[in-house]
């Protein structure tokens, strides 16, 4: 292991490394971030290191397990270095094929290439596919080249230069002013400037500060974070050193959750490489600057992402938020000035020391600079993580990255912001990716949740997720949080039910008002959204819920009833199989199945195993059920 | 709560003006401890003097005014400035405590009736306990014991006594008196058993 001693020799390395790595040889990148382990890319690896031992090609061939690649629909992905062939949805039995034509022949396997939904053509290279080819994928693009287990790899793809670069040439103010000259906002969900941020622990007057990595992502259906500290380690951390050498902190903490088991091993084997490699530790490069960085692993709450929460829990103390008018960043962990960030602000770090303020600030609007990552989720034919500049509109991102919504059914409305964002609807669509345009629309940035909503969801309804969720996944500490969530999800509830009263809308709305302005912490404060949000876009919804006793979207259980159409049934009993109640009959002397309203539970396996050809089962009010008996 | 590790010699003053009064505060202090120092009452709930302040009641807010803006905040633990402009009773404050009585209803029915809070649209929670915590925070603080704790999260918080510790409880009692909601004193049996 070579110990760096100066910036230079950070140069020289990747020069060496480079130099090495040059010539004929091909590169078999296999992703191995969570969502294609699922698929099992493991044994997909493996059987690329049988098949090319077998060929015989190990001399020619590199292979490589890397982090996310963001398609993770169609994993586990496969890209094929330099011709950039990009294979989706490889298995195990594909990679003999892949080895004798692609890698020894030079051929290209059609049938595992993508295939264009509207033209059928196969597309071959990666950034051709549009899934791809819409992205600006500045924190995203290095996964595909680095294996997140080795350091060399990030060196090599031009890691650590931007450390050597500060570290050599820059001064701590320097490294602030560049960062806060490249108006980059914070990622985690608020957008608070984080030069600002930075400067206000860099002045605080106390000579022990910390800085600190917030990966607490605890919302439903997100995972950015994640995959940029399972595939990329080194980027954050190297964010992490700026940030301590431009604030003039000397110890860091990383906060990951336990949920994240890879990407706990990977932060921790890249604190190991980097101190070898004495990127770390007592004079980094020679400069005369300490830092180290501990890892603490987070005990499961979504709470725990909150400032104050966090850095309670890394005390040692229950995470959770305490009354902060003094901000943390002057008064924070163990009562020192405390600069935390979210993963993904930290990984755009060494990309503006590097590339400079203004490249920065050639990317994205007036106020929000750089990209976003965004996990696309939900009613969503290409769902995965994308990353875009700022001011790209959200119909951008569904329907040109996305593709569109399944089945060819209408969008009702795109989620954003996790728990404490809110919904957009179809109308503003237009609406560019922007923290002040998200937020004067009634929802916000957030981490970056973005969850595609079809004309199937019932508004009242997920507003109703999400209060549940908030209601469970609050400290519990203040009043009008845990109260007024409590009674919120109540009168929810019964709104679903088919039991709302004139007036719900406006005591929601109340309950509202007050969080925003008497809850404790972030969460409270921000835990109206979904309602409010709904309330605002659809409250035809909530209308139709609680004045006429119907759900539009036919999703709340005790506003709708199946029946079965006795013209298009074909009998074939597939339904009364599958019913788990029982609740399907032969009606006597005739040839079609009946519903016993008083046994069915409205499950809609029916609707699942009725014959497409027949599509006889039909959604109604629960009147016109009873009435069809 | 004045900082017992402050002495004389260094105490800073502030001025802020608290409903039209103008008042001098020692640094550090909060808005609550200068508000009652001249004799306004601010509701409490979570409050007690002699331990931590821990703000999660929010019946004390108040609306503070500063650089022409002004918001809510909870004056039990926001320490005085100079200059701040305070109301303690504005329309704004009274509608929060108003709900939040509303919300708590039927605990503190006195305090409810003078906010004009005589039922409540929320349905009843199925406990007298407040989760102001000062049950917990006197064993922790003035005991120095921890026999009870917060457990739980979110709506299902509770307050719950460590099992090993309960004998020793029952002997104690002292935090009885703390008791705002008298869950503890309604339920010691079941729970010290």
């Amino acid at each position: 292991m070579p110990r760096l001693r100066t910036p230079a020799d950070v140069n020289r390395l990747r020069g060496e490394l480079q130099a090495a790595r040059e010539g004929d040889r091909r590169c078999v990148s296999v992703c191995s971030g969570t969502g294609c382990l699922a698929y099992r890319s493991q044994d997909v690896v493996a059987a690329f290191e049988r098949e090319i031992a077998c060929q015989g090609l190990a001399e020619h061939v590199m292979l490589r397990r890397t982090g996310c690649y963001g398609f993770c629909e169609r994993g586990p992905i496969v890209v094929i270095q330099p011709e950039g062939i990009c294979y989706l949805g490889m298995r195990e039995q594909d990679v003999e094929e892949v080895v004798s034509e692609t890698l020894a022949n030079g051929r290209t396997v059609t049938r595992l290439l993508y295939e264009d939904l509207e033209s059928g053509q196969r597309i071959a290279r990666m950034e051709d596919i549009p899934f791809y080819r819409h992205q600006q994928r500045l924190l995203l693009a290095a996964n595909a080249a680095v294996d997140p287990r080795s350091i060399d790899d990030y060196i090599a793809a031009g890691g650590y230069a931007a450390l050597a670069k500060a570290l050599s040439a820059m001064r701590p103010e320097d490294v602030l002013r560049e960062v806060t000259d490249s108006k980059l906002r914070g990622r985690g969900g608020g957008g608070f400037p984080t030069g600002r941020k930075w400067r206000t622990t860099r002045d605080a007057p106390d000579d022990v500060k910390y800085v600190v990595v917030n990966a607490d992502e605890g919302d439903p259906g997100a995972y950015m974070d994640r995959s940029i500290l399972e595939g990329n380690p080194h980027s954050v951390l190297e964010g992490l050193v700026l940030g301590a050498y431009a604030i003039g902190a000397h110890e860091g903490y990383v906060y990951v959750r336990q949920e994240y088991p890879l990407a706990v091993r990977n932060t921790l084997r890249a604190l190991e490489q980097a101190r070898e490699y004495g990127l770390l530790g007592r004079d980094i490069l020679g400069s005369g600057f300490a830092f180290d960085v501990h890892v603490h692993r987070g005990a499961g709450a979504f709470v725990s992402g909150e400032s104050s929460a966090l850095m309670a829990a890394i005390e040692g103390k229950v995470g959770e938020p305490r009354p902060k008018y003094i901000h943390t960043a002057v008064k924070g962990l163990w009562d020192k000035p405390t600069c935390l960030n979210n993963v993904e602000t930290w990984a755009n770090v060494p990309l503006i020391v590097s590339g400079g303020a203004a490249w920065f600030c050639g990317m994205g609007t007036a106020e929000s600079k750089g990209t976003k990552i965004f996990s696309l989720v939900g009613k969503v034919n290409n769902t995965g993580l994308v990353e875009v500049p700022m001011g790209m509109t959200l119909r951008q991102i569904v329907y040109d990255i996305g593709g569109g919504v399944p089945k060819g059914r209408g969008l009702k409305a795109v989620q954003t912001g996790g728990p404490s964002g809110g919904v957009i609807p179809a109308s503003m669509l237009d609406l560019p990716v922007d923290f002040d345009a998200l937020s004067e629309a009634g929802s916000m940035m957030g981490s970056g949740g973005l969850i595609v909503m079809d004309e199937d969801t019932c508004m009242v309804d997920t507003a109703r997720y999400y209060v549940d969720f908030l209601a469970h996944e609050s400290c519990g500490k203040c009043v009008p949080c845990r109260e007024g969530l409590y009674q919120m999800l109540g009168i929810l509830d019964r709104i679903t039910a088919g039991e709302g009263r004139d007036g719900d809308v406006e005591l929601l709305e109340e309950v509202c008002d007050l969080l925003e302005v008497a809850a404790l912490c972030a969460l409270g404060k921000t835990a109206p959204n979904p309602v409010r949000s709904t309330i605002r876009h659809f409250r035809d919804e909530y209308d139709a819920h609680i004045l006429e006793r119907r759900c539009p979207a036919g999703v709340c259980k005790n506003l709708i009833a199946y029946t079965i159409d006795r013209e298009a049934c074909l009998a074939c009993g597939a339904c009364a199989k599958n019913c788990p109640t029982g609740a399907i009959t032969r009606a006597p002397y005739n040839d079609h199945y009946v519903i016993d309203q008083d046994k069915c539970t409205r499950c809609g396996c029916c609707v699942e195993v009725c014959p497409p050809k027949a599509r006889a089962i039909v959604k109604v009010a629960p009147e016109a059920a009873r009435q069809t008996l | 709560m004045t900082n017992p590790e402050r002495t004389g010699y260094e105490m800073n003053m502030v001025e802020l003006e608290i409903n039209g009064q103008r008042v001098s505060a020692e640094e550090g202090t909060t808005i609550l401890d200068a508000a009652s120092a001249i004799g306004i009452r601010v509701p409490t709930l979570c409050h007690d003097s002699r331990l931590s302040a821990s703000g999660v009641c929010r019946l004390c807010m108040v609306e503070v005014a500063k650089g022409g803006r002004s918001r809510l905040v909870a004056s039990c633990v926001y320490p005085v400035e100079a200059g701040i402009v305070v109301q303690t009773d504005s329309e704004k404050v009274r509608k929060v405590r108003r709900l939040i009585l509303e919300l708590l209803w039927p605990s503190l029915p006195d305090l409810a009736r003078e906010y004009g809070v005589t039922s409540s649209r929320f349905r009843p929670r199925d406990t007298e306990c407040s989760l102001c915590g000062l049950c917990v925070r006197y064993c922790a603080e003035i005991k120095k014991r921890q026999a009870i704790y917060f457990r739980g999260r979110g709506i299902d918080r509770e307050v719950a006594i460590v099992p090993e510790l309960a004998k020793e409880c029952a002997m104690c009692r002292e935090c009885f008196p703390c008791c705002t909601g008298g869950h503890i004193v309604t339920h010691s049996d079941l729970a010290f058993t």
